[in-house]
């Protein structure tokens, strides 16, 4: 195979003092094994990062916090106003929960890539995988399963506890499944979406803020839009901005003739691929 | 074994490494040396694949970096201490670069140990001192157990133990047969752990020697004598066959002389001496003329910066001459002199009076 046969690490000369426990153990290490790395060590090592930081607690538990907190207190409100949904499914309330939480996902992606960059550990990172398509996939698969697994499993107990509380009628399996595993793999993607732009950006802060605005912007800018020529670009911007086809997913009254629920996915999975194609050419082509 | 051929690298109009080529060879320590912004850190960010060369190649014993499997297992290397995760622990911090390389998870303890880290191994690396940051990207360059080891400038920060231990470090490792290559700015340092020398200024190849050869061309020494009566001193000198001239702070210059007899020559004729000490033009000195032409940030201001900084005399041409007025009264390191600190002492014997 590839490696020079490793002899025994030898102890190396201790620090002369100053750092306490400094004497080495003496004892031989083990050498190196002699097998190639692949995808699955460096999602090992992808593993290790993202859950050895901060950042990854924050972002996601004030997801799930903004998840839980805005839809369970939709449902109480609207359960001691006693109110009706007037018409609207009753899962459609947690929708408002994951279009803010969207940006937790939105700042985790772009800080999973970006921060490698502001630290200078992507130098580190190259040096021991110079396969940088295998780092770049190895992140994309740990961040996304990630962030799928807590945004349907928080989705679906917001939608549990929903209908509880209101005691609505149940919603059918298709409604359950879009709300979870759909929300789940929107958020997820659009985290990705954010991570490839932080590669190709390799600036926290700019790259978060270009997310934001391009989840925003495009409302934004629809509202502004009163001459009638520019009708049909203004009704394609509320269509396809980003909470519409979040909305879409709901299924509410919101919903325009857009996108329907799973071709929300599919758009984002596509906008997504192709930042990643840019990211991954970023990655390979640019110095460290 | 590392070797360049014809690296090259241009950042638009800059020529920042301008066609290198040389070997470093297992067995020592290599110290690469040469001003700031020489190019240093982009040639070692070229050899591990992290900057694209803009023509040439890199060979990692035979094999281009891209290709080397385990590369943690080849080649380890300490670019700078800032190049961690400041909020995860120094034990994550390694084992993730454990875990992409096959590297069992032991190891890092005990490379951690090694480094003398093994306290702090579960505390945040944002919380580290300059030293302590350093210590950790040494670990992570022996984390692999590799044959070849690369650290840019690693005694910046540490505390004269440190760079005591870093320096027997490096010594180890080359006496283990493994090959060593260590950029710095201090010749200083260089001089002490150094077996070979490659030189860069503004990107070129100024000088592949070993270090022997560097110290036995370029320590020059000298007898230096200070006298009121300076033209009697030189007459009396000169009846005597000894050849003295005169440097430009007024003092008399004996190449190759000895203090002894120039004592007693003057007590001889009852002649008042201020100084006589015998000198060693230090290897910073000759460092800093062959890289005169070269050195890109110069501390004075330069009203058009654009315009490039002249360019000096070549490698070789002047070095040896003494008569340079930027060399000569130096009381720097000889080899072998210098203290823990790098700083250097003086290695004359002045004594004064008459």
């Amino acid at each position: 195979m590839t490696t020079p046969a490793t002899p025994p690490s030898p102890p190396y000369p201790a620090p002369a003092s100053g750092s306490p426990a400094s004497v080495p153990t003496g004892e031989p290490v083990p050498a190196v094994p002699v097998r190639t790395p692949g995808l699955g060590d460096a999602v090992a090592a992808e593993w290790t990062k993202i859950r050895s930081v901060r950042s990854t607690m924050w972002t996601l538990g004030v997801m799930v916090l903004l998840l839980l907190g805005v839809g369970l207190l939709t449902a109480v409100t609207l359960r001691v106003a006693e109110s009706d949904l007037g018409g609207e499914p009753v899962l459609s309330l947690g929708f408002f929960g994951v279009l803010l939480g969207s940006i937790c996902v939105i700042t985790l992606g772009v800080l999973t890539m970006a921060s490698e960059y502001s630290t200078g550990l992507i130098r580190t990172t190259l040096a021991a995988c110079p396969g940088r398509g295998r780092v770049l996939i190895a992140k994309s698969i740990v961040f996304f399963l990630l962030s799928f697994t807590v945004t349907t499993v928080t989705a679906g107990i917001v939608g549990v506890l929903q209908t509880a509380i209101l005691d609505a009628e149940s919603p059918s399996g298709g409604e359950w499944l879009r709300v979870t595993v759909g929300v789940g793999l929107y958020v997820a993607l659009l985290g990705l979406l954010s991570m490839a732009l932080g590669t190709i950006v390799q600036h926290s802060a700019g790259a978060i803020t270009i997310m934001i605005a391009v989840v925003l912007l495009p409302l934004v800018m629809a509202m502004f839009m009163f001459t009638p020529t520019l009708t049909s670009v203004r009704q394609a911007l509320f269509e396809y901005s980003i909470p519409s086809q979040l909305a879409a997913l709901y299924d509410t009254a919101m919903t325009l003739p857009g996108p329907s629920g799973w071709e929300s996915v599919a758009i984002i999975a596509g906008v997504t691929a192709v930042a990643m194609c840019g990211a991954f050419f970023s990655l390979d082509r640019r110095d460290v | 074994m590392i070797e360049l051929d014809g690296l090259t690298k241009r950042f638009g109009n800059k020529l920042a490494v301008d066609h290198l080529s040389f070997r470093v060879r297992p067995g020592m320590v290599t110290g690469f040396l040469g001003p700031n912004g020489a190019g240093k850190s982009t040639t070692m960010r070229m050899m591990l694949d992290l900057d694209n060369p803009t023509s040439g190649s890199v060979r990692i014993d035979g094999r281009r970096y891209r290709d080397l499997q385990e590369p943690l297992t080849h080649i380890g290397a300490l670019l700078d201490a800032k190049s961690m995760h400041g909020g995860r622990s120094a034990y994550n911090n390694l084992l993730c670069l454990a875990q992409s390389n096959r590297i069992p998870a032991s190891r890092v303890s005990h490379v951690l140990d090694t480094v003398g880290l093994s306290a702090v191994a579960n505390k945040k690396s944002k919380g580290f001192s300059l030293g302590m940051g350093q210590r950790l990207g040494i670990a992570a360059a022996l984390l692999g157990d590799p044959e070849i080891l690369m650290f840019d400038e690693p005694v910046n920060g540490l505390d004269p133990e440190g760079i005591h231990w870093i320096r027997n470090l490096m010594k180890a490792l080359a006496a283990e047969g493994r090959t060593i290559f260590v950029s710095s700015h201090l010749m200083s340092e260089m001089a002490l752990t150094a077996d070979h020398l490659v030189v860069i200024g503004q990107g070129r190849l100024l000088a592949d020697t070993s270090m022997a050869d560097f110290i036995h061309e370029n320590s020059r020494s000298y007898v230096r004598v200070r006298s009121p009566e300076r033209e009697r001193l030189r007459d009396l000198l000169h009846a005597e066959g000894i050849v003295a001239v005169d440097s430009a702070d007024g003092t008399l210059e004996i190449d190759g002389g000895a203090p002894e007899r120039v004592g007693e020559l003057a007590a001889e004729h009852r002649l008042v001496l201020h100084e006589l000490s015998s000198q060693r033009a230090s290897l910073e000195d000759a460092f800093m003329q062959m890289t005169a032409g070269t050195v890109e940030y110069h501390a004075h201001s330069e009203q058009d910066g654009a315009q490039p900084p002249p360019v000096g005399p070549h490698w070789g041409d002047t070095w040896n001459s003494g008569t340079d007025p930027g060399t000569g009264t130096g009381t720097g390191t000889g080899p072998g002199t210098g203290t823990d600190t790098g700083t250097g002492s003086g290695s004359g014997d002045t004594t004064k009076g008459a």
